[in-house]
């Protein structure tokens, strides 16, 4: 067997495929994030969509979430998946032709599923507008991004599979599982479906989706890339095996539970809606515990962290991962959600979550594997600290905006005089909101010129050089003799 | 076998691990979907709740197609304030015939589960073409487009129709095959406008809010 590999020709890592899909995620989080900003001046300036259609609001809001996370973010998890399962398994991908052809196909899809919304094809389930063609393509792929990841640790030549796996691992069973459910639905038309779950039954089915993604795609994903680039990059082993153990399977079965604190108060059964405030609550345990993982960590690599901005980046993250995913729990206990439900408050939270955690952890992975696959240091470091403080005042000045906003918009809602009669119509607390949406739409332009800056830095570091072949290390350790 | 030793198993064989996976995920949605398939109160209508007419149906479509449900919700919840504002909170039973359902997450504008007959038809059309000409303030897109769009313009009401009468919505024939003489001559925002119209109509009339 040794003999046989030692005579063929060199096997190296298929990592032309993982640069693709990281320079399709940075081109998205541009295109994701120009739209948000877009919409966010319609809030302020409504005739910037020069009735157009396809420029109008419902149309391109859809647009900007459908981008940032399907374009920017299932890339860059695909990525960097396909990247580090190979060095954690130390074998090359399995059947590398149909990574490329799940990695291009996914970006035709977002394409095709991103113009599809402006058109007018939208299902109106959050974070599930695309019509059912595309839910098919979706979940070919899906399928095809499971057989790629899967083979390869099927193939592995470390016995124990590695805990960034099991991240990923669960990212892909879980999406696919809630994306097959959610979307079952009875075409009309190549344009039109109608859900197969009527009125509440669809609202509990839609959230347990909705909740979902969020915990398995933009947490759980993340929390993959987490597992192998901090360690991997502050040069520590991760601070506790065990409690990554404990955390994730404590993850993976109290966050499906959440779901419900999207309904509080709606009309679905009440015993349904503390079921989910009690397990959101129960859920702050496993998130915090992989974000103190993660922080002890790099807790030993601090010269590090005092110069490298892909590592400051990368902690960062955490600790807005911390902030949201403390939040999320606050805002699902029902009486704090009598303030927040169908307010900028929730806004605010999304965004901590995607711009602090979701896009400070990728941009940071970015900066530490960009150079590695192409084998030539950073273009600008300078840069990519400049990135760090626009990325970081932009969360910032971002998630203060809609907590100010939408914590006075949910009182004033709720605001009775002494007769029992409401206090403030609702003209008047909308007009009230206009300030704290330029201070959004300023962050969110602090935010995307930095993102705009890395994608320039990134060209820069890319341009002209190919990837650099990377061959699997030989194995002998000591699991074998274990 | 201890607590380490049990995982070791999971995490040397891909395929109890993914069996693993699949399993410990599936248990919260399994407790809570199930039951809701089966509980009466989620699908029987209240007694003022009736399937959309046609025109009603393609003026609810249009206004998934634009993502009205973006800004508006259509969920009354049992406040006080809410009450006072927008009127009887929101029943499960008057939802049976919504796919999907527009409850929404966000209100840049206000609810509209009730905003049905609040308003003239001819108020919503001018809204609707131009929110600021009756409503300074506003912030709403203008939708010039739906005045010249003719309401059924890919001919599709009767397999629309067709389809939700498969789905169990009690359609009866005469309503499926009158439906394109019906909205001859009708534009999509004379079909908003119904819909908008019919929206709230299923509160229960009983006393109580």
């Amino acid at each position: 067997m040794s003999t046989a590999e030692s005579v063929s020709a060199p096997v190296y890592y298929h990592d032309r495929v993982v640069r693709m899909l990281v320079l399709c995620a940075m081109a998205w989080s541009i295109l994701g994030m120009a739209a948000g900003v877009y919409v966010a001046a319609e809030l302020i300036w409504p005739g910037i969509d020069f009735g157009q259609p396809w420029l109008s609001f419902g149309r391109l809001r859809t647009l900007h979430t459908n981008g940032v996370v399907f374009g920017f973010g299932v890339s860059a998890l695909m990525g960097t998946a396909f990247y580090s399962v190979q060095r954690t398994c130390h074998v090359p991908l399995f059947m590398p032709r149909l990574a490329w052809i799940v990695g291009v196909g996914w970006q035709l899809g977002v394409l095709a599923g991103g113009l599809s919304l402006p058109a007018g094809m939208n299902t109106s389930k959050e974070y599930a507008e695309l019509e059912w063609p595309f839910d098919i393509a979706i979940t070919l792929l899906w399928v095809g991004f499971a057989v790629v990841f899967f083979g390869t640790i099927a193939r592995r030549k470390i016995k124990p599979i590695y805990v960034s796996n099991w991240f990923y691992g669960a990212l892909i069973i879980v999406i696919a599982m809630l994306h097959i459910v959610n979307n079952l639905e009875l075409p009309v038309s190549l344009y039109k479906s109608y859900s197969l779950f009527p009125g509440a039954q669809d609202a509990i089915v839609q959230w347990w989706y909705g909740h979902n993604a969020v915990g398995f795609l933009l947490t759980g994903g993340f929390l993959g890339m987490m597992y192998y680039f901090l360690p991997k990059h502050a040069g520590r082993p991760i601070w506790s095996y065990r409690l990554s153990i404990v955390a994730f399977w404590a993850f993976t079965y109290s966050y499906i539970w959440a779901g419900p604190h999207h309904l509080h108060y709606n009309a679905i059964p009440e015993w349904v809606q503390s079921l989910g405030m009690v397990m959101s609550l129960i859920l702050l345990a496993p998130s915090w515990a992989s974000m103190i993982n993660g922080i002890m960590t790099v807790s030993t690599a601090q010269k590090k962290l005092r110069t490298d901005p892909a590592l400051k980046f990368i902690v960062l993250s955490l600790a807005f991962y911390g902030l949201a995913t403390f939040e999320g729990p606050m805002m699902a206990i029902k009486s704090v959600n009598v303030v927040s439900h169908f307010t900028d408050w929730t806004i605010g939270h999304v965004h901590s979550g995607a711009l602090g955690w979701n896009a400070l952890i990728t941009f940071g992975t970015f900066y530490f594997l960009v150079p590695r696959l192409v084998g030539r240091e950073l273009y600008s470091v300078k840069l990519a600290n400049i990135h760090f403080w626009l990325a970081l005042a932009g969360t910032m000045l971002y998630i203060l905006a809609m907590w100010g906003g939408g914590i006075s918009q949910g009182l004033l809602w709720l605001g009775l005089d002494e007769l029992g009669e409401v206090r403030y119509s609702f003209r008047d607390i909308m007009v009230s909101m206009r300030s704290y949406y330029g201070l959004r739409l300023f962050a969110g332009l602090l935010f995307l010129s930095g993102a705009i800056l890395m994608a320039y830095n990134l060209f820069k570091t890319v341009a002209g050089h190919k990837t650099r072949k990377v061959q699997p290390p030989m194995v002998a350790t000591a699991e074998t003799t274990a | 076998m201890n607590g380490v030793g049990l995982h070791r198993k999971l995490e040397e064989h891909a395929g109890l691990l993914i069996f693993g996976i699949l399993v410990v995920s599936s248990i919260g949605g399994l407790v809570q979907i199930l039951p809701s398939l089966f509980q009466d109160s989620l699908k029987t209508p209240t007694a003022n709740t009736q399937v959309y007419a046609p025109l009603e149906l393609m003026g609810r479509d249009v206004y998934i197609r634009e993502g009205c449900s973006t800004c508006h919700s259509q969920q009354i919840r049992p406040l006080l304030a809410e009450i006072e504002r927008y009127g009887p909170y929101s029943r499960a039973g008057e939802f049976v015939y919504d796919r999907p359902f527009l409850w929404g997450s966000k209100r840049t504008g206000p609810d509209l589960h009730r905003v049905g007959g609040k308003y003239s038809d001819e108020w919503h059309r001018l809204h609707l073409l131009d929110p600021r000409s009756v409503v300074p303030e506003s912030i709403m897109p203008a939708y010039p487009w739906l005045a010249e769009r003719p309401a059924n313009e890919r001919g599709e009401v009767r397999a629309r129709l067709l389809a939700l009468k498969k789905l169990g919505h009690p359609y009866d024939f005469s309503t499926i095959e009158g439906a394109a003489a019906a909205l001859e001559g009708k534009t999509e925002l004379d079909a908003l406008v119904a819909y908008l119209q019919v929206l709230g109509s299923t509160a229960p009339t009983e006393a109580s809010p």
